[in-house]
Protein backbone atom coordinates (compact mmCIF):
# COMPACT_ATOMS: atom_id res chain seq x y z
CA UNK A 1 0.00 0.00 0.00
CA UNK A 2 1.47 3.39 -0.82
CA UNK A 3 2.13 5.88 2.02
CA UNK A 4 0.34 9.53 2.20
CA UNK A 5 3.81 10.47 1.45
CA UNK A 6 4.05 8.63 -1.92
CA UNK A 7 0.27 9.49 -2.90
CA UNK A 8 0.92 13.50 -2.28
CA UNK A 9 4.15 13.06 -4.37
CA UNK A 10 1.71 11.96 -7.04
CA UNK A 11 -0.38 14.21 -6.75
CA UNK A 12 1.98 16.85 -7.06
CA UNK A 13 3.48 15.46 -10.14
CA UNK A 14 0.11 14.74 -12.12
CA UNK A 15 -0.55 17.88 -11.51
CA UNK A 16 2.87 19.43 -13.03
CA UNK A 17 1.84 16.84 -15.65
CA UNK A 18 -1.70 18.65 -16.27
CA UNK A 19 -0.06 22.28 -16.12
CA UNK A 20 2.56 21.19 -19.18
CA UNK A 21 -1.01 19.80 -20.70
CA UNK A 22 -3.05 22.96 -20.46
CA UNK A 23 -0.16 24.80 -21.44
CA UNK A 24 0.49 22.79 -24.72
CA UNK A 25 -1.87 24.34 -27.16
CA UNK A 26 -0.47 27.70 -26.42
CA UNK A 27 3.25 26.74 -26.90
CA UNK A 28 2.30 25.21 -29.89
CA UNK A 29 0.28 27.91 -31.71
CA UNK A 30 3.63 30.92 -30.75
CA UNK A 31 6.25 27.78 -31.88
CA UNK A 32 4.61 27.55 -35.27
CA UNK A 33 3.73 31.22 -35.74
CA UNK A 34 6.51 33.09 -33.45
CA UNK A 35 9.51 31.04 -32.41
CA UNK A 36 9.98 29.05 -35.10
CA UNK A 37 10.41 31.42 -37.59
CA UNK A 38 12.21 33.39 -35.94
CA UNK A 39 14.83 30.77 -35.85
CA UNK A 40 14.71 30.34 -39.66
CA UNK A 41 15.45 34.10 -40.01
CA UNK A 42 18.78 33.09 -37.85
CA UNK A 43 19.34 30.23 -40.94
CA UNK A 44 18.46 32.75 -43.73
CA UNK A 45 21.09 35.39 -42.74
CA UNK A 46 23.53 32.93 -42.92
CA UNK A 47 22.72 32.05 -46.90
CA UNK A 48 23.44 33.74 -50.17
CA UNK A 49 20.79 35.78 -51.71
CA UNK A 50 18.69 33.95 -54.75
CA UNK A 51 18.45 36.51 -58.22
CA UNK A 52 14.73 37.10 -57.63
CA UNK A 53 14.45 37.44 -54.08
CA UNK A 54 14.07 34.36 -51.63
CA UNK A 55 17.96 32.51 -51.18
CA UNK A 56 20.22 30.66 -52.22
CA UNK A 57 21.21 27.49 -49.88
CA UNK A 58 24.81 28.49 -49.55
CA UNK A 59 26.50 29.19 -46.25
CA UNK A 60 27.73 33.30 -46.51
CA UNK A 61 28.52 35.76 -44.29
CA UNK A 62 27.75 38.49 -46.27
CA UNK A 63 24.51 39.14 -45.00
CA UNK A 64 26.54 40.13 -41.30
CA UNK A 65 28.81 41.79 -43.28
CA UNK A 66 26.34 44.15 -45.25
CA UNK A 67 24.38 45.30 -42.56
CA UNK A 68 27.75 47.44 -41.35
CA UNK A 69 29.47 47.33 -44.38
CA UNK A 70 29.60 47.49 -48.10
CA UNK A 71 32.01 46.83 -51.28
CA UNK A 72 33.30 49.40 -53.62
CA UNK A 73 32.05 48.34 -57.00
CA UNK A 74 34.84 49.95 -58.52
CA UNK A 75 37.70 49.04 -55.99
CA UNK A 76 36.42 45.98 -54.20
CA UNK A 77 37.23 47.81 -51.28
CA UNK A 78 35.18 47.46 -47.96
CA UNK A 79 33.69 50.76 -46.18
CA UNK A 80 31.12 51.98 -44.20
CA UNK A 81 27.39 51.28 -45.41
CA UNK A 82 26.92 54.80 -45.15
CA UNK A 83 23.05 53.95 -46.55
CA UNK A 84 22.56 51.66 -43.62
CA UNK A 85 24.49 53.62 -40.93
CA UNK A 86 22.23 56.83 -41.95
CA UNK A 87 18.98 54.91 -41.72
CA UNK A 88 20.31 53.59 -38.30
CA UNK A 89 21.16 56.35 -37.18
CA UNK A 90 17.94 58.28 -37.85
CA UNK A 91 15.98 55.56 -36.23
CA UNK A 92 18.09 55.63 -32.71
CA UNK A 93 17.98 59.43 -32.85
CA UNK A 94 14.15 59.42 -33.77
CA UNK A 95 13.35 56.94 -30.87
CA UNK A 96 15.15 58.86 -28.73
CA UNK A 97 13.85 62.02 -29.76
CA UNK A 98 10.55 60.65 -29.28
CA UNK A 99 11.04 59.17 -25.86
CA UNK A 100 12.42 62.50 -24.42
CA UNK A 101 9.81 64.43 -26.11
CA UNK A 102 6.93 61.91 -24.68
CA UNK A 103 8.65 62.25 -21.32
CA UNK A 104 8.52 66.05 -21.02
CA UNK A 105 4.93 66.13 -22.11
CA UNK A 106 3.69 62.61 -20.66
CA UNK A 107 5.59 63.71 -16.85
CA UNK A 108 3.29 66.39 -16.00
CA UNK A 109 0.17 64.63 -17.49
CA UNK A 110 0.79 61.50 -15.41
CA UNK A 111 1.26 63.72 -12.14
CA UNK A 112 -1.81 65.72 -13.13
CA UNK A 113 -3.73 62.56 -13.47
CA UNK A 114 -2.20 61.06 -10.34
CA UNK A 115 -3.36 63.90 -7.98
CA UNK A 116 -6.63 64.14 -8.90
CA UNK A 117 -9.46 62.76 -6.57
CA UNK A 118 -9.81 58.64 -7.44
CA UNK A 119 -12.69 59.13 -9.28
CA UNK A 120 -11.78 61.40 -11.61
CA UNK A 121 -8.78 59.73 -12.18
CA UNK A 122 -10.66 56.84 -13.73
CA UNK A 123 -11.84 58.93 -15.66
CA UNK A 124 -8.80 60.56 -16.65
CA UNK A 125 -6.98 57.69 -17.15
CA UNK A 126 -9.96 56.40 -19.18
CA UNK A 127 -9.21 59.55 -21.85
CA UNK A 128 -5.61 58.46 -21.88
CA UNK A 129 -6.51 54.65 -22.80
CA UNK A 130 -9.10 55.46 -25.50
CA UNK A 131 -6.72 56.50 -28.29
CA UNK A 132 -4.18 53.80 -26.55
CA UNK A 133 -6.95 51.44 -27.81
CA UNK A 134 -7.85 53.06 -30.93
CA UNK A 135 -6.19 51.39 -34.72
CA UNK A 136 -2.66 52.55 -34.84
CA UNK A 137 -2.63 53.04 -38.61
CA UNK A 138 -6.42 55.28 -38.14
CA UNK A 139 -4.28 57.45 -35.48
CA UNK A 140 -1.43 57.74 -37.77
CA UNK A 141 -3.83 59.13 -40.75
CA UNK A 142 -5.09 61.30 -38.62
CA UNK A 143 -1.79 62.86 -37.91
CA UNK A 144 -1.13 62.69 -41.64
CA UNK A 145 -4.35 65.47 -41.72
CA UNK A 146 -3.74 67.43 -39.39
CA UNK A 147 -0.33 67.93 -40.54
CA UNK A 148 -1.05 68.44 -44.65
CA UNK A 149 -0.26 72.00 -46.38
CA UNK A 150 -3.85 72.17 -46.46
CA UNK A 151 -4.35 70.94 -42.99
CA UNK A 152 -5.01 72.38 -39.30
CA UNK A 153 -1.94 72.75 -38.15
CA UNK A 154 -1.08 74.81 -41.51
CA UNK A 155 -4.11 76.65 -41.69
CA UNK A 156 -3.76 77.73 -37.77
CA UNK A 157 0.04 78.87 -38.50
CA UNK A 158 -0.82 80.84 -41.71
CA UNK A 159 -3.91 82.23 -39.79
CA UNK A 160 -1.89 83.54 -36.77
CA UNK A 161 0.42 85.22 -39.21
CA UNK A 162 3.43 83.11 -37.62
CA UNK A 163 4.10 81.74 -41.51
CA UNK A 164 2.95 83.51 -45.01
CA UNK A 165 3.09 80.17 -46.48
CA UNK A 166 2.14 76.77 -45.50
CA UNK A 167 5.51 74.84 -44.65
CA UNK A 168 5.74 71.42 -45.27
CA UNK A 169 5.66 69.11 -42.43
CA UNK A 170 4.43 65.75 -44.31
CA UNK A 171 7.18 63.49 -45.50
CA UNK A 172 10.05 65.09 -43.35
CA UNK A 173 11.69 63.04 -40.72
CA UNK A 174 9.46 66.21 -38.20
CA UNK A 175 6.54 64.38 -39.59
CA UNK A 176 7.76 60.86 -38.34
CA UNK A 177 9.00 62.26 -34.93
CA UNK A 178 5.47 64.02 -34.39
CA UNK A 179 3.30 61.03 -35.66
CA UNK A 180 5.52 59.03 -33.16
CA UNK A 181 4.98 61.35 -30.03
CA UNK A 182 1.42 61.00 -30.94
CA UNK A 183 1.03 57.64 -31.53
CA UNK A 184 3.47 56.54 -28.22
CA UNK A 185 2.38 59.04 -25.63
CA UNK A 186 -0.33 56.91 -24.00
CA UNK A 187 2.97 54.37 -23.12
CA UNK A 188 4.70 57.05 -21.61
CA UNK A 189 1.68 58.02 -19.21
CA UNK A 190 0.26 54.63 -18.15
CA UNK A 191 3.29 53.79 -16.52
CA UNK A 192 4.33 56.71 -15.63
CA UNK A 193 0.96 56.85 -13.84
CA UNK A 194 1.69 53.51 -12.40
CA UNK A 195 4.21 54.54 -10.13
CA UNK A 196 3.06 57.92 -9.54
CA UNK A 197 -0.55 56.78 -8.12
CA UNK A 198 1.88 55.07 -5.43
CA UNK A 199 3.97 58.06 -4.06
CA UNK A 200 3.74 58.71 -0.83
CA UNK A 201 2.53 62.46 -0.35
CA UNK A 202 3.69 62.20 3.10
CA UNK A 203 7.82 62.67 1.72
CA UNK A 204 6.15 65.59 -0.33
CA UNK A 205 4.90 67.30 2.69
CA UNK A 206 8.21 66.68 5.32
CA UNK A 207 10.07 68.59 2.14
CA UNK A 208 7.91 71.18 2.26
CA UNK A 209 8.31 71.84 6.01
CA UNK A 210 11.76 71.68 5.46
CA UNK A 211 11.58 74.53 3.38
CA UNK A 212 12.10 73.48 -0.02
CA UNK A 213 10.69 75.40 -3.26
CA UNK A 214 8.14 73.34 -5.25
CA UNK A 215 10.73 73.23 -8.06
CA UNK A 216 13.31 71.30 -5.53
CA UNK A 217 10.35 68.94 -4.18
CA UNK A 218 9.89 67.79 -8.11
CA UNK A 219 13.73 67.13 -8.71
CA UNK A 220 14.86 66.13 -5.21
CA UNK A 221 11.87 63.87 -3.61
CA UNK A 222 9.28 63.30 -6.67
CA UNK A 223 11.62 62.28 -9.64
CA UNK A 224 14.09 59.94 -7.54
CA UNK A 225 10.95 58.23 -6.81
CA UNK A 226 9.01 58.04 -9.54
CA UNK A 227 12.17 56.90 -11.18
CA UNK A 228 10.89 53.08 -12.42
CA UNK A 229 8.24 54.93 -14.17
CA UNK A 230 10.26 57.06 -15.98
CA UNK A 231 12.67 54.07 -16.82
CA UNK A 232 9.42 51.77 -17.57
CA UNK A 233 7.63 54.70 -19.88
CA UNK A 234 11.17 55.32 -21.57
CA UNK A 235 11.98 52.03 -22.82
CA UNK A 236 8.26 51.08 -23.52
CA UNK A 237 8.56 54.33 -26.12
CA UNK A 238 12.01 53.72 -27.52
CA UNK A 239 11.36 49.90 -28.16
CA UNK A 240 8.57 50.42 -30.96
CA UNK A 241 9.46 53.47 -31.76
CA UNK A 242 12.92 51.73 -32.82
CA UNK A 243 10.82 49.35 -34.78
CA UNK A 244 8.02 51.71 -36.15
CA UNK A 245 7.13 50.68 -39.63
CA UNK A 246 3.80 51.71 -39.92
CA UNK A 247 4.27 55.66 -38.87
CA UNK A 248 7.69 55.99 -41.56
CA UNK A 249 5.79 54.71 -44.08
CA UNK A 250 2.73 57.01 -43.76
CA UNK A 251 4.31 59.97 -42.69
CA UNK A 252 7.45 59.49 -43.86
CA UNK A 253 6.30 59.17 -47.42
CA UNK A 254 8.85 56.51 -48.21
CA UNK A 255 11.81 58.97 -48.42
CA UNK A 256 12.59 58.83 -45.05
CA UNK A 257 12.94 55.55 -43.96
CA UNK A 258 13.64 53.32 -40.67
CA UNK A 259 15.15 50.58 -39.72
CA UNK A 260 11.93 48.90 -40.02
CA UNK A 261 10.97 50.31 -43.65
CA UNK A 262 14.76 49.27 -44.54
CA UNK A 263 14.21 45.78 -43.88
CA UNK A 264 10.70 45.70 -45.61
CA UNK A 265 12.78 46.68 -48.37
CA UNK A 266 15.38 43.90 -48.41
CA UNK A 267 12.40 41.47 -49.02
CA UNK A 268 10.47 43.79 -51.67
CA UNK A 269 12.81 46.05 -54.23
CA UNK A 270 16.15 44.95 -52.38
CA UNK A 271 15.48 41.57 -53.35
CA UNK A 272 18.57 40.60 -50.59
CA UNK A 273 16.14 38.56 -48.16
CA UNK A 274 19.89 37.46 -46.16
CA UNK A 275 20.84 41.05 -45.72
CA UNK A 276 16.87 41.69 -44.45
CA UNK A 277 17.25 38.97 -41.94
CA UNK A 278 20.30 39.94 -40.25
CA UNK A 279 18.86 43.79 -40.27
CA UNK A 280 15.86 42.27 -38.54
CA UNK A 281 17.94 40.32 -36.12
CA UNK A 282 20.02 43.44 -35.55
CA UNK A 283 17.01 45.41 -34.10
CA UNK A 284 15.49 42.56 -32.26
CA UNK A 285 19.18 42.12 -30.49
CA UNK A 286 18.82 45.82 -29.68
CA UNK A 287 15.26 45.48 -28.46
CA UNK A 288 16.41 42.44 -26.85
CA UNK A 289 18.92 44.12 -24.55
CA UNK A 290 16.45 47.35 -23.64
CA UNK A 291 13.97 44.66 -22.29
CA UNK A 292 16.14 42.91 -20.27
CA UNK A 293 17.65 45.70 -19.00
CA UNK A 294 13.94 47.12 -18.41
CA UNK A 295 13.25 43.50 -16.79
CA UNK A 296 16.65 43.96 -14.24
CA UNK A 297 15.81 47.31 -13.18
CA UNK A 298 12.64 48.12 -13.19
CA UNK A 299 10.27 44.96 -13.29
CA UNK A 300 12.57 42.52 -10.93
CA UNK A 301 13.20 44.87 -8.10
CA UNK A 302 9.01 46.38 -8.45
CA UNK A 303 8.10 42.98 -7.44
CA UNK A 304 10.48 42.38 -5.15
CA UNK A 305 8.88 45.20 -3.17
CA UNK A 306 5.66 44.74 -3.59
CA UNK B 1 -8.04 81.55 7.40
CA UNK B 2 -5.04 81.52 5.32
CA UNK B 3 -5.38 79.53 1.72
CA UNK B 4 -4.25 76.11 2.62
CA UNK B 5 -1.17 75.26 1.19
CA UNK B 6 -1.10 72.52 -1.90
CA UNK B 7 1.55 70.03 -1.70
CA UNK B 8 0.68 68.29 -4.73
CA UNK B 9 0.45 71.18 -7.13
CA UNK B 10 3.29 71.34 -9.57
CA UNK B 11 3.06 74.56 -11.59
CA UNK B 12 2.28 74.37 -15.11
CA UNK B 13 1.83 70.36 -14.84
CA UNK B 14 -2.51 71.03 -15.01
CA UNK B 15 -1.73 73.21 -18.01
CA UNK B 16 0.75 70.95 -20.00
CA UNK B 17 -1.66 67.50 -19.19
CA UNK B 18 -5.02 69.94 -20.62
CA UNK B 19 -2.74 70.30 -23.58
CA UNK B 20 -1.81 66.46 -23.85
CA UNK B 21 -5.06 65.55 -23.61
CA UNK B 22 -6.29 68.32 -25.98
CA UNK B 23 -3.60 67.39 -28.57
CA UNK B 24 -4.32 63.45 -27.79
CA UNK B 25 -8.21 64.45 -29.16
CA UNK B 26 -7.68 66.77 -31.90
CA UNK B 27 -6.56 64.87 -34.63
CA UNK B 28 -8.68 62.20 -34.29
CA UNK B 29 -11.64 64.99 -34.03
CA UNK B 30 -10.92 66.74 -37.36
CA UNK B 31 -10.60 63.04 -38.61
CA UNK B 32 -13.86 62.45 -37.35
CA UNK B 33 -15.59 65.40 -38.54
CA UNK B 34 -14.39 65.76 -41.91
CA UNK B 35 -15.39 62.21 -42.81
CA UNK B 36 -19.54 64.06 -43.04
CA UNK B 37 -18.02 66.89 -45.59
CA UNK B 38 -19.85 67.27 -48.53
CA UNK B 39 -16.80 68.36 -50.86
CA UNK B 40 -13.83 66.22 -51.70
CA UNK B 41 -11.54 67.52 -49.80
CA UNK B 42 -10.09 66.49 -46.23
CA UNK B 43 -9.47 70.08 -45.23
CA UNK B 44 -11.52 72.18 -46.62
CA UNK B 45 -14.96 72.04 -45.18
CA UNK B 46 -18.25 71.79 -47.93
CA UNK B 47 -21.06 71.45 -45.30
CA UNK B 48 -22.79 68.29 -43.63
CA UNK B 49 -23.04 64.64 -45.61
CA UNK B 50 -23.18 61.34 -45.44
CA UNK B 51 -22.13 60.95 -48.69
CA UNK B 52 -19.01 59.76 -47.68
CA UNK B 53 -20.76 56.90 -45.52
CA UNK B 54 -22.62 55.45 -48.42
CA UNK B 55 -19.72 55.70 -50.95
CA UNK B 56 -17.73 53.51 -48.51
CA UNK B 57 -20.86 51.44 -48.00
CA UNK B 58 -21.49 50.91 -51.61
CA UNK B 59 -17.56 50.00 -52.14
CA UNK B 60 -17.45 46.46 -52.78
CA UNK B 61 -13.47 46.73 -51.29
CA UNK B 62 -14.40 47.84 -48.57
CA UNK B 63 -17.06 45.47 -47.25
CA UNK B 64 -15.58 42.85 -48.47
CA UNK B 65 -12.51 43.73 -46.55
CA UNK B 66 -14.17 44.58 -43.31
CA UNK B 67 -15.97 41.01 -43.41
CA UNK B 68 -12.83 39.37 -43.99
CA UNK B 69 -11.18 41.25 -40.94
CA UNK B 70 -14.02 40.61 -38.97
CA UNK B 71 -13.71 36.72 -39.88
CA UNK B 72 -9.73 37.05 -39.22
CA UNK B 73 -10.59 38.41 -35.65
CA UNK B 74 -13.44 36.08 -34.39
CA UNK B 75 -11.60 32.56 -35.41
CA UNK B 76 -8.34 33.95 -34.02
CA UNK B 77 -9.67 35.48 -31.03
CA UNK B 78 -11.59 32.39 -30.42
CA UNK B 79 -8.55 29.85 -30.58
CA UNK B 80 -6.09 32.35 -28.87
CA UNK B 81 -9.02 32.69 -25.64
CA UNK B 82 -9.03 28.87 -25.30
CA UNK B 83 -5.53 28.76 -25.72
CA UNK B 84 -4.98 31.52 -23.16
CA UNK B 85 -7.29 30.05 -20.81
CA UNK B 86 -5.82 26.90 -20.69
CA UNK B 87 -2.50 28.01 -19.77
CA UNK B 88 -4.00 30.75 -17.39
CA UNK B 89 -4.87 27.55 -15.21
CA UNK B 90 -1.81 26.06 -15.70
CA UNK B 91 0.30 28.82 -14.86
CA UNK B 92 -1.21 30.40 -12.01
CA UNK B 93 -2.36 29.33 -8.06
CA UNK B 94 0.63 27.23 -7.74
CA UNK B 95 4.62 27.47 -6.22
CA UNK B 96 6.97 28.24 -8.70
CA UNK B 97 8.01 24.76 -10.45
CA UNK B 98 10.57 23.92 -12.91
CA UNK B 99 9.41 25.45 -16.54
CA UNK B 100 7.00 27.67 -15.72
CA UNK B 101 9.57 31.42 -15.83
CA UNK B 102 9.86 29.47 -19.73
CA UNK B 103 6.21 29.07 -19.86
CA UNK B 104 6.06 33.20 -19.28
CA UNK B 105 8.24 33.67 -21.48
CA UNK B 106 7.29 31.67 -24.49
CA UNK B 107 3.67 33.04 -23.90
CA UNK B 108 4.76 36.67 -23.99
CA UNK B 109 7.23 36.09 -26.76
CA UNK B 110 4.75 37.96 -29.02
CA UNK B 111 5.12 40.83 -27.03
CA UNK B 112 8.87 41.29 -27.48
CA UNK B 113 9.64 40.81 -30.57
CA UNK B 114 9.25 44.13 -33.19
CA UNK B 115 6.48 43.25 -35.00
CA UNK B 116 8.39 43.98 -38.64
CA UNK B 117 10.58 40.88 -37.46
CA UNK B 118 7.84 38.38 -36.43
CA UNK B 119 6.45 39.58 -39.97
CA UNK B 120 9.63 39.09 -42.27
CA UNK B 121 9.68 36.02 -40.71
CA UNK B 122 6.37 34.73 -41.26
CA UNK B 123 6.61 36.06 -44.74
CA UNK B 124 9.96 33.81 -45.29
CA UNK B 125 8.38 30.23 -43.41
CA UNK B 126 4.74 30.94 -44.88
CA UNK B 127 5.92 31.63 -48.71
CA UNK B 128 7.98 28.20 -48.77
CA UNK B 129 4.37 26.55 -46.91
CA UNK B 130 2.28 28.22 -49.81
CA UNK B 131 4.63 26.26 -52.35
CA UNK B 132 5.21 23.25 -51.10
CA UNK B 133 1.37 22.73 -50.14
CA UNK B 134 -0.41 24.97 -52.85
CA UNK B 135 -2.74 26.28 -50.03
CA UNK B 136 -3.15 30.01 -49.75
CA UNK B 137 -6.44 30.73 -47.77
CA UNK B 138 -7.00 32.71 -44.56
CA UNK B 139 -4.92 29.75 -42.81
CA UNK B 140 -1.73 31.96 -42.41
CA UNK B 141 -3.58 35.22 -41.49
CA UNK B 142 -5.73 33.10 -38.84
CA UNK B 143 -3.04 31.29 -37.33
CA UNK B 144 -0.63 34.54 -36.89
CA UNK B 145 -3.04 36.57 -35.84
CA UNK B 146 -3.93 33.78 -33.38
CA UNK B 147 0.17 33.65 -31.85
CA UNK B 148 0.07 37.31 -31.66
CA UNK B 149 -3.51 37.78 -29.54
CA UNK B 150 -2.05 34.70 -27.28
CA UNK B 151 -0.73 37.22 -24.96
CA UNK B 152 -3.46 39.77 -24.76
CA UNK B 153 -5.76 37.61 -23.96
CA UNK B 154 -3.79 35.50 -21.28
CA UNK B 155 -3.26 38.93 -19.25
CA UNK B 156 -7.24 40.19 -18.04
CA UNK B 157 -7.45 35.94 -17.57
CA UNK B 158 -4.57 35.47 -15.54
CA UNK B 159 -4.99 38.46 -13.60
CA UNK B 160 -8.41 37.34 -12.77
CA UNK B 161 -7.51 33.92 -11.71
CA UNK B 162 -4.98 35.65 -9.59
CA UNK B 163 -7.69 37.52 -7.62
CA UNK B 164 -9.43 34.09 -6.94
CA UNK B 165 -7.92 31.98 -4.25
CA UNK B 166 -8.57 28.09 -4.21
CA UNK B 167 -11.19 28.24 -0.85
CA UNK B 168 -14.57 27.66 -3.11
CA UNK B 169 -13.07 25.32 -5.67
CA UNK B 170 -11.52 23.23 -2.41
CA UNK B 171 -15.10 23.29 -0.69
CA UNK B 172 -16.73 21.80 -3.65
CA UNK B 173 -14.07 19.02 -3.76
CA UNK B 174 -14.71 18.40 -0.28
CA UNK B 175 -18.28 17.91 -1.21
CA UNK B 176 -17.03 15.43 -3.82
CA UNK B 177 -17.35 17.25 -7.01
CA UNK B 178 -15.47 15.27 -9.78
CA UNK B 179 -12.42 17.96 -11.07
CA UNK B 180 -14.57 17.86 -14.27
CA UNK B 181 -17.72 19.77 -12.40
CA UNK B 182 -15.66 21.67 -9.84
CA UNK B 183 -14.28 23.79 -13.16
CA UNK B 184 -17.40 24.29 -15.00
CA UNK B 185 -19.73 24.81 -11.71
CA UNK B 186 -16.73 27.03 -9.93
CA UNK B 187 -14.22 27.94 -11.62
CA UNK B 188 -15.17 28.82 -14.98
CA UNK B 189 -18.47 31.47 -13.86
CA UNK B 190 -16.11 33.20 -11.53
CA UNK B 191 -13.68 33.49 -14.39
CA UNK B 192 -16.19 34.26 -16.82
CA UNK B 193 -15.47 38.44 -16.87
CA UNK B 194 -11.83 37.77 -17.64
CA UNK B 195 -12.12 35.40 -20.02
CA UNK B 196 -14.67 37.78 -21.67
CA UNK B 197 -12.35 40.63 -21.39
CA UNK B 198 -9.22 38.41 -22.92
CA UNK B 199 -11.48 37.92 -25.75
CA UNK B 200 -12.46 41.21 -26.21
CA UNK B 201 -8.93 42.12 -26.09
CA UNK B 202 -7.39 39.69 -28.60
CA UNK B 203 -10.19 40.76 -30.59
CA UNK B 204 -9.38 44.35 -31.08
CA UNK B 205 -5.68 43.41 -31.25
CA UNK B 206 -6.58 41.64 -34.34
CA UNK B 207 -8.58 44.07 -35.33
CA UNK B 208 -5.66 46.65 -35.74
CA UNK B 209 -3.23 44.82 -36.89
CA UNK B 210 -1.16 46.37 -39.88
CA UNK B 211 2.43 44.73 -40.10
CA UNK B 212 1.59 41.65 -39.82
CA UNK B 213 -1.51 40.95 -42.10
CA UNK B 214 0.42 43.24 -44.83
CA UNK B 215 3.11 40.42 -45.20
CA UNK B 216 1.50 37.63 -44.84
CA UNK B 217 -1.92 37.75 -46.78
CA UNK B 218 -2.02 36.69 -50.39
CA UNK B 219 -3.16 38.31 -53.48
CA UNK B 220 -6.84 39.70 -52.71
CA UNK B 221 -6.80 38.91 -49.07
CA UNK B 222 -6.72 42.78 -47.58
CA UNK B 223 -8.45 43.71 -44.18
CA UNK B 224 -9.37 46.27 -43.51
CA UNK B 225 -6.31 48.21 -42.26
CA UNK B 226 -4.03 46.57 -45.17
CA UNK B 227 -6.87 48.15 -47.49
CA UNK B 228 -6.39 51.63 -45.90
CA UNK B 229 -2.77 51.16 -45.52
CA UNK B 230 -2.96 50.95 -49.53
CA UNK B 231 -5.36 53.91 -50.12
CA UNK B 232 -3.31 56.19 -47.97
CA UNK B 233 -0.58 56.06 -50.69
CA UNK B 234 -2.67 57.79 -53.05
CA UNK B 235 -5.03 61.23 -53.06
CA UNK B 236 -7.56 60.79 -49.97
CA UNK B 237 -11.28 61.37 -50.11
CA UNK B 238 -13.35 61.45 -47.03
CA UNK B 239 -14.15 58.11 -47.39
CA UNK B 240 -11.44 57.25 -45.77
CA UNK B 241 -12.46 59.15 -42.93
CA UNK B 242 -16.04 57.55 -42.97
CA UNK B 243 -14.20 53.89 -42.67
CA UNK B 244 -11.93 55.03 -39.74
CA UNK B 245 -14.73 56.79 -38.58
CA UNK B 246 -17.06 53.57 -37.96
CA UNK B 247 -13.81 51.19 -37.05
CA UNK B 248 -13.04 54.19 -34.36
CA UNK B 249 -16.55 53.93 -32.83
CA UNK B 250 -16.21 50.20 -32.96
CA UNK B 251 -13.37 49.93 -31.15
CA UNK B 252 -14.48 52.58 -28.46
CA UNK B 253 -17.49 50.50 -28.09
CA UNK B 254 -15.56 47.48 -27.30
CA UNK B 255 -12.39 49.09 -25.46
CA UNK B 256 -15.57 50.72 -23.26
CA UNK B 257 -17.00 47.73 -22.97
CA UNK B 258 -13.83 46.07 -22.10
CA UNK B 259 -13.03 48.82 -19.10
CA UNK B 260 -16.44 48.06 -17.40
CA UNK B 261 -15.74 44.89 -17.33
CA UNK B 262 -12.19 44.41 -15.90
CA UNK B 263 -12.93 46.68 -13.56
CA UNK B 264 -16.02 44.80 -11.96
CA UNK B 265 -13.94 43.04 -8.76
CA UNK B 266 -15.18 40.32 -7.52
Amino acid sequence: MASAAEIAEKAERDDIRNRWLLTTPAIAIIFLAGIGPLLVVVLYSFLTPGPYGDVKWEFSTGAWVGVFLQRDIFEGTLGIADAHLSIFLRSVWLSFATTILTLIFGFPTAYFIATRSEKTQALWLFLITIPFWTNLLIRTFAVQEVIRNEGLLNSFLVWSGIVSAPVQILYTDWAIALGMIYVYLPLMVLPLYASMEKLDFRLVEAGYDLYATRFKVLTRIVIPLVKPGVIAGSILVFIPSLGAYVTPRVLGGGKQMMLGNLIELQFGAGRNWPLGAALALTLTVIVTVALLFYVRYVAAPERRNG
Amino acid sequence: MARTFAIKRQPGFATIAMICIALLYIPIFTLVVYAFNEGNSVAIWKGFSLRWFHAAWNNDKVVDASIRSVRIASVAALIATVAATMAALATTRTKPYRGLTFKYAFINQPLMIPEIVTAVALLIVFARVKVATGYSGLGYLIAAHTAFCIPFAYLPIRARLESMDLTLETAAADLYAKPWKVFTRVTLPLLWPGIIAGLMLAFVISLDDVVITEFVKSGGQDTLPTYMLGQLRRVVTPEMNAISTVFLAISILIVTVFFFISRRRT
